[in-house]
């Protein structure tokens, strides 16, 4: 296999779904001749023109209802949205139109199509640009939800939603364009389910779920625990909605300790509806209070020093493991 | 050529020179700004306004000190030229707790009560109903206060531009909506964003005024601005100014500008440049003398560099800022800072 960064990753599942489907098209604010704000797109429109690589007016509300209604009219429209900061303008559409469709006029539309859109913090672009809403979005039934954390997992990821009959709101992050892993060979066709999540590290002593960059924090955080002799498996969550529930049941009935580790904000958010769930289905294998990581309460400052105060960090996590794996447990 | 004491505009020779002298520092500062950028001092986003000197010092003059302006994210220009102080706009960039939003907001977020600076908004366009909300305020309280809003071409193409003007309109608001046509947004060149390519279709849509000016000239910025802000005082209303000028730079630091030639960017860098367009008018009209000008440009340079001085001593944010400000009554703040140990 090759080695490729995740930007590459993305950009050859687009192209591949491109060549593979004439209905599949991609729009977005200076995605074509800027060659997208992250580069995602570079190269495309050269290679598709102008009908399949569009630029748009910077109007993020009327660009989501032209791909709802481009899905309604049998296309399969990816849409790039160039930050989900600005997917909040055009959250009415998602949440009440393209979420409900199918639902409300029930069972008859369908809106098979994908929201691109990088999130997170960590390049002090201050409070407005440095969000997370996956915790919003993954609240509304109607609508997936996807995090991919590696080049392998967003390319299949990517081809998996261009495919899907429904609305999938995928989510990169800003600081992973850059990071590399491997993928296969250009042309071998792979997909990467929608709803399932991934063990990336076996661990006996304890679970750390997490998803999007905080997955490479929280793998740096197992290597420092396993020096301390405590073995933690590491679950990539992929999907915020839906959850793939039975991956983390199983590896709780096995350590019995769960650190959830998010960057986003504590409250209402996706770790504590883990929690919860867990709690739920697993409740008599738990051996500790689930610790939880996550970026401060508050919005993201520019300061340097400050944000990175506000965000969390592999300390976080191995603190949060060790505080709930006793003494006895621990392998010397 | 003797120095005559003619006014220009209805502007002393005074109050010309300090408009030269305020162009002179934003352009100054700003490339101090570019320069600490690289060297690793600032960083985040970060949006030059060189170029557009002309724009935000010409309206600006036609302010009176208590109006209010709003902004994009391209406002270290605005801010310098209603009065902040340029330390303070430095120290905000360099993230220490001597800048004007105590370094928690950055380049794309200043503020000061003082004197009427309601921000810097990152979110195309959201300036421009807050705008709308801070004209319904002076207008409420019998205040004569005018609210100047100033946003990019981009922020055109965005529903909340029409739902402002039209709101603004329908109350007879005073606010003036100042469109910086700079003819890109981001690399998206105007022509290809706007159904039409002007302005004044828009504003008549709304049946408010509108003007299109040369955005170079700052003569030409200020008697325009000049009547809008009248107008807007004596209670008639908002009008839409469309000023055309060019940012000199990329969209932001880390845009090569792939999207235009770089012959494009010379000529206007060597033709229609605002700052020796607006010279040569004032020695053309023997108002002013050259040496005044290097006199100006010296002091620019000197104040910009004693600004980034003065940011490169200030302390950082104490630590326990992070969790200040979220709210005025911060006990009321949901915060775990205690959790944190
Ligand atoms: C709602 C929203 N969408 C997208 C962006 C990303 N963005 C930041 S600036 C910009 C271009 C704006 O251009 P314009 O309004 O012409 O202002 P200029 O930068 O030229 O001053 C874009 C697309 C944003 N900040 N907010
Ligand atoms: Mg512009």
């Amino acid at each position: 296999m090759r080695t490729i960064t995740y930007r590459d990753a993305l950009r050859e599942a687009i192209r591949e779904e491109m060549l593979r489907d004439e209905r599949v098209f991609i729009m977005g604010e200076d995605i074509a001749g800027y060659g997208g704000t992250y580069a995602v797109t570079k190269g495309l429109y050269e290679e598709f023109g102008e009908k399949r690589v569009r630029d748009t007016p910077l109007a993020e509300e009327v660009i989501t209802g032209v791909a709802i209604g481009a899905a309604l009219g049998g296309l399969r429209p990816i849409l790039e949205l160039m930050t989900i900061n600005f997917s909040l303008l055009a959250s009415d559409l998602l949440v009440n139109s393209a979420a409900k469709m199918r639902y409300m006029f029930g069972g008859q539309p369908s809106v098979p199509f994908v929201v691109r859109m990088p999130s997170g913090g960590g390049a002090q672009r201050a409070a407005q640009h440095s969000q997370l809403f996956e915790t919003w979005y993954a609240h509304i039934p109607g609508l997936k939800v996807v995090m991919p954390a590696t080049p392998y997992d967003v390319k299949g990821m990517l081809k998996a939603a261009v495919r899907d009959p429904d609305p999938v709101l995928f989510i990169e992050h800003e600081l992973l364009y850059n990071v590399k892993g491997e993928v296969p060979d250009e042309g071998v066709e792979y997909t990467v389910p929608l709803d399932r999540g991934e063990v990336k590290r076996p661990g006996e002593d304890i679970t750390i779920i997490t998803f999007s960059r905080m997955l490479h924090i929280s793998l740096q955080a197992a290597e420092d625990l396993a020096k301390e002799g405590i073995e933690a498996e590491v679950i990539d969550l992929r999907s915020i909605r839906p959850i793939d529930i039975d991956l983390l049941v199983d590896s709780v009935k096995k350590t019995n300790r769960v650190v959830i580790a998010e960057e986003g904000w504590k409250y209402y958010g996706t770790g504590q509806g883990l929690a919860a769930l867990i709690y739920e289905h697993a409740f008599d294998y738990m051996d500790a209070p689930i610790q939880h990581v996550t970026g401060a309460d508050v919005p993201m400052p520019y300061s340097k020093v400050l944000e990175r105060a506000a965000l969390p960090k592999k300390s976080d996590i191995v603190d949060a493991a060790k505080a709930i794996v006793p003494a006895a447990l621990v392998r010397s | 050529m003797a120095i005559s004491n003619a006014t220009l505009a209805g502007l002393t020779r005074t109050e010309l020179l300090e408009m030269h002298y305020k162009m002179a520092l934003v352009r100054r500062f700003e490339e101090k700004s570019a320069e600490e950028y690289t060297r690793g001092k600032i960083g985040g986003f970060m949006h030059l306004y060189i170029g557009q000197e002309a724009v935000g010092v010409g309206s600006i003059t036609a302010l009176r000190p208590e109006d209010k302006i709003l902004c994009s994210y391209r406002e270290h220009g605005h801010a310098l030229a209603k009065g902040m102080d340029p330390g303070a706009v430095m120290a905000e960039l360099f993230g220490k707790i001597t800048g004007c939003s105590k370094g928690k907001g950055g380049s794309m977020h200043m503020w000061s009560n003082e004197l009427g600076i309601y921000g810097g908004n990152g979110i195309v366009a959201a300036q421009m109903p807050i705008a709308a909300g801070v004209a319904f305020a002076a207008h409420y309280q019998g205040q004569d206060t005018v609210i100047a809003c100033y946003f990019g071409d981009g922020a055109v193409d965005e529903g909340a531009f029409h739902e402002s003007l039209n709101l603004a309109s329908v109350w007879k608001l005073p606010v003036v909506y100042i469109c910086e046509n700079n003819q890109y947004s981001m690399g998206m060149a105007v022509g290809k964003a706007w159904a039409v390519d002007s302005l004044l279709p828009r504003a008549a849509a709304y049946n408010i005024p509108g003007d299109q000016i040369d955005g170079m000239d700052i003569i030409a910025v200020y008697e325009s601005m000049k009547q809008a802000v009248e107008h807007a005082r004596n209670g008639d209303g908002p009008t839409l100014l469309e000023i055309k000028t060019y940012r000199f730079r990329g969209h932001s630091m880390t845009d090569p500008a792939y999207y235009r030639t770089r012959e494009e960017e010379q000529q206007w860098r060597t033709t229609r440049d605002p700052i020796g367009i607006f010279e040569k008018k004032l020695l053309e009209n023997g108002l002013a003398t050259q040496a005044e000008f290097d006199e100006n440009d010296a002091m620019a340079t000197q104040v910009s560099e004693d600004a980034a001085e003065f940011a490169d001593n200030s302390p950082d944010p104490a630590l326990e800022e992070l969790y200040t400000d979220v709210m005025v009554d911060n006990s009321t703040a949901l915060t775990y800072r205690y959790e944190r140990k």
